[in-house]
């Protein structure tokens, strides 16, 4: 059973009676089955109940939860198998932070990237808790530029924290390779489809971002910068998180409103990590529906149209005062 | 605030008038009136000072052949942000306190009798940050140097993306670097010029691309902030890291160069790389 977050401690004590519950029927072969199906139902209404009045700072706990898949995870129901991943920059090393290489998804052949989270303190420490080094964006440059060259399609599944503020990180030059896989994925000539699907933590996830829809899981987050980053900039006062994570405006419904993103994939009660099978299935279904209509673009007329996509975004007014002068 | 009050309005009446700065670097006392004419550059150490952006496009240009254009993209506040204040507060506050009407400016002039396109970004309004209207008028500004086939040269400073405009900031750097993307398509120059600070947002997008890519001496450069990183890591940071000798020692920059020698150095590379000015042809 997935960990419970803090605002679910409601739910927390008739987790324990629904599994004494079955303990008892199966110990001492009594049938509960009436008192455990009203359990797991008043569960699902709790449950229900209140991720129906998440506030924006609840959301970026689901978005964070340590169980929640990453894309390895995603890789494995997504494709079984048929995934190969393929590791290293041919520059200078290998980021554990960054995955990818070709995959099989519902018949379709792409090239599947994604950043990669753990879900303990062990794995964490090997992926960096998903927050990438240059290496990582340059890896996935090397597998989008391997995709066009064999004219397959990309898939990219976004869960990082951001950025990782270290030495080596700045040594070997994290703006820069993040400023290029910008300039480079928006000249890339195949479709590009990007699923942000947990954290979508500043430059470190826009720099796989780039792609010709962009959707999100329904609590997943996007923001140009961390809630805590933030309210200690602004509020100078890291704990006034929760003011600056409504502030800033980062669930799925915000995007979509905004025009920042495509489209919003619903979760399960509860959140991905509770049915990661489910949530897997709802991205195979976006991926069957959106693929086929960008297969049907000219490569010329992908990049014109990303291009334009992105050339869009950003709101101003013109003052016509300051031209009629 | 609309043109007529900007023009008109009571511009930086409430900066005091300093009659001396001290040098951040080794403390000199420097008389404010001779700053401009030493370039900003302390005449103890040598330290480069921010410039304000009007001596730069001096600095960079013939005479008076800068033209200023797109003054009229304006910020709005598309997610009513308020943190300690409300975002048109901070704007309004920029706005009285600069010569800018965001944190860029753009337009064309001419370096050497070459015609260029020149964007300069201004640290004094709101730490140089990246908004929606910064965006806009830098990707304007590369879009043109590569449909008219003029050099473009950008003058970062910045802190990074703005947070007022949220993720609208985050797109900027997807925007702008698409249009980096388009110019070098175009095979048209783009000369990026980085002082200090340029960090977060800006250097990892168009301030990184420059076809040649031109420090000022001891800028900071860098993605993440000085500080972010050492509460990260838990330990001090090497003396220099981040200065733009340690970004010319790691790859990150071609030069860096003096104030002093910044319009004669883009002028070289520019009449290397095009030819002399007077026999461009298909300009």
């Amino acid at each position: 059973m997935a960990r419970d977050l803090e605002f679910e401690r409601p739910i927390l004590e008739l987790e324990k009676q629904l599994i004494e519950l079955q303990e008892t029927s199966v110990g001492g072969h009594i049938d509960l089955s009436k008192e455990i199906n009203a359990i797991a139902d008043k569960i699902r209404s709790v449950r229900a109940e209140i991720f129906k009045g998440l506030e924006p700072w609840q959301v970026t706990q689901v978005a964070r939860h340590i169980d929640r898949p990453s894309t390895l995870d995603y890789a494995k129901l997504l494709c079984g198998d048929e995934f190969v991943e393929m590791h290293g920059d041919r520059l200078f090393g290998d980021d554990p932070a960054i995955v990818g290489g070709p995959a099989l998804i519902g018949g379709h052949r792409v090239v599947l990237i994604g950043h990669q989270k753990g879900h303990d303190t062990d794995e964490n420490l090997h992926r960096n808790f998903g927050m990438p080094h240059p290496e990582g964006y340059r890896k996935a440059l090397r597998l989008m530029k391997f995709a066009q060259r064999f004219n397959l399609p990309v898939v990219v599944l976004i869960d990082t924290p951001g950025a990782f503020p270290g030495i080596g990180a700045e040594e070997r030059g994290q703006s820069e390779a993040i400023a290029r896989n910008l300039a480079e994925m928006s000249q890339i000539s195949v479709p590009i489809l990007c699923f942000v699907i947990g954290e979508g933590g500043s430059g470190g996830a826009l720099a796989l971002g780039v792609g010709d829809r962009v959707f999100m899981l329904e609590y997943a987050i996007y923001s140009v910068i961390s809630a805590e980053g933030c309210a200690a900039i602004l509020w100078k006062d890291a704990a006034k998180a929760k003011d600056a994570a409504a502030a800033l405006k980062i669930r799925s419904e915000n995007l979509l409103e905004l025009g920042i993103i495509d489209g919003i994939l619903p979760e399960p009660l509860g959140g991905a990590h509770r049915e990661p099978q489910v949530t897997a299935e709802a991205i195979r279904r976006a991926i069957d529906e959106h693929l086929p209509r960008l297969l049907k673009m000219s490569p010329a007329e992908l990049i014109e149209k990303r291009y334009a996509k992105f050339r869009a975004m950003g709101q101003f007014r013109v003052a016509q005062d300051a031209i009629d002068a | 605030m609309n043109f007529l009050e900007r023009l008109i309005g009571p511009r930086k009446s409430e900066v005091p008038s300093e009659l001396w700065e001290k040098c951040p670097s080794c403390g000199a006392v420097l008389i404010t009136k001779d700053l401009a004419r030493a370039l900003y550059i302390c005449s103890k150490c040598d330290q480069h000072l921010r410039m304000p952006i009007w001596d730069r496009i001096a600095l960079l240009t013939d005479g008076s052949s800068f033209v200023e254009t797109d003054r009229e993209v304006e910020s709005v506040d598309p997610l009513s942000f308020v943190d300690t204040a409300p975002y048109p507060e901070r704007l309004k506050k920029a706005f009285k306190k600069t010569d800018s009407f965001d944190a860029v400016t753009i337009g064309e002039g001419r370096l050497d009798g070459r015609p260029v396109l020149l964007g300069v970004m201004d640290f004094e309004f709101m730490g140089g940050s990246m908004g929606s209207v910064v965006g806009e008028k830098i990707t304007r500004l590369l879009e043109r140097a590569a449909q008219t086939r003029i050099p473009a040269i950008v003058v970062s400073a910045s802190g990074g993306a703005r947070m007022q405009e949220g993720i609208f900031s985050l797109m900027q750097m997807a925007k702008t670097s698409a249009a980096v993307a388009r110019m070098n398509a175009a095979n048209v120059p783009y000369i990026s010029i980085l002082t200090d600070p340029t960090t977060g947002g800006v250097s990892a997008s168009f301030a990184s691309l420059g076809d040649i890519n031109i420090a000022e001496p001891g800028a900071l450069i860098g993605f993440a902030g000085p500080r972010v990183i050492e509460q990260t890591i838990r330990q001090k940071l090497p003396d220099g890291f981040q200065r733009a000798e340690f970004l010319l020692a790691h790859g990150m920059v071609d030069m860096v160069v003096h104030r002093r020698t910044l319009k004669q150095t883009i002028s070289r590379f520019l009449n290397i790389v095009l030819g002399p000015a007077e026999v461009q042809h298909g300009a």
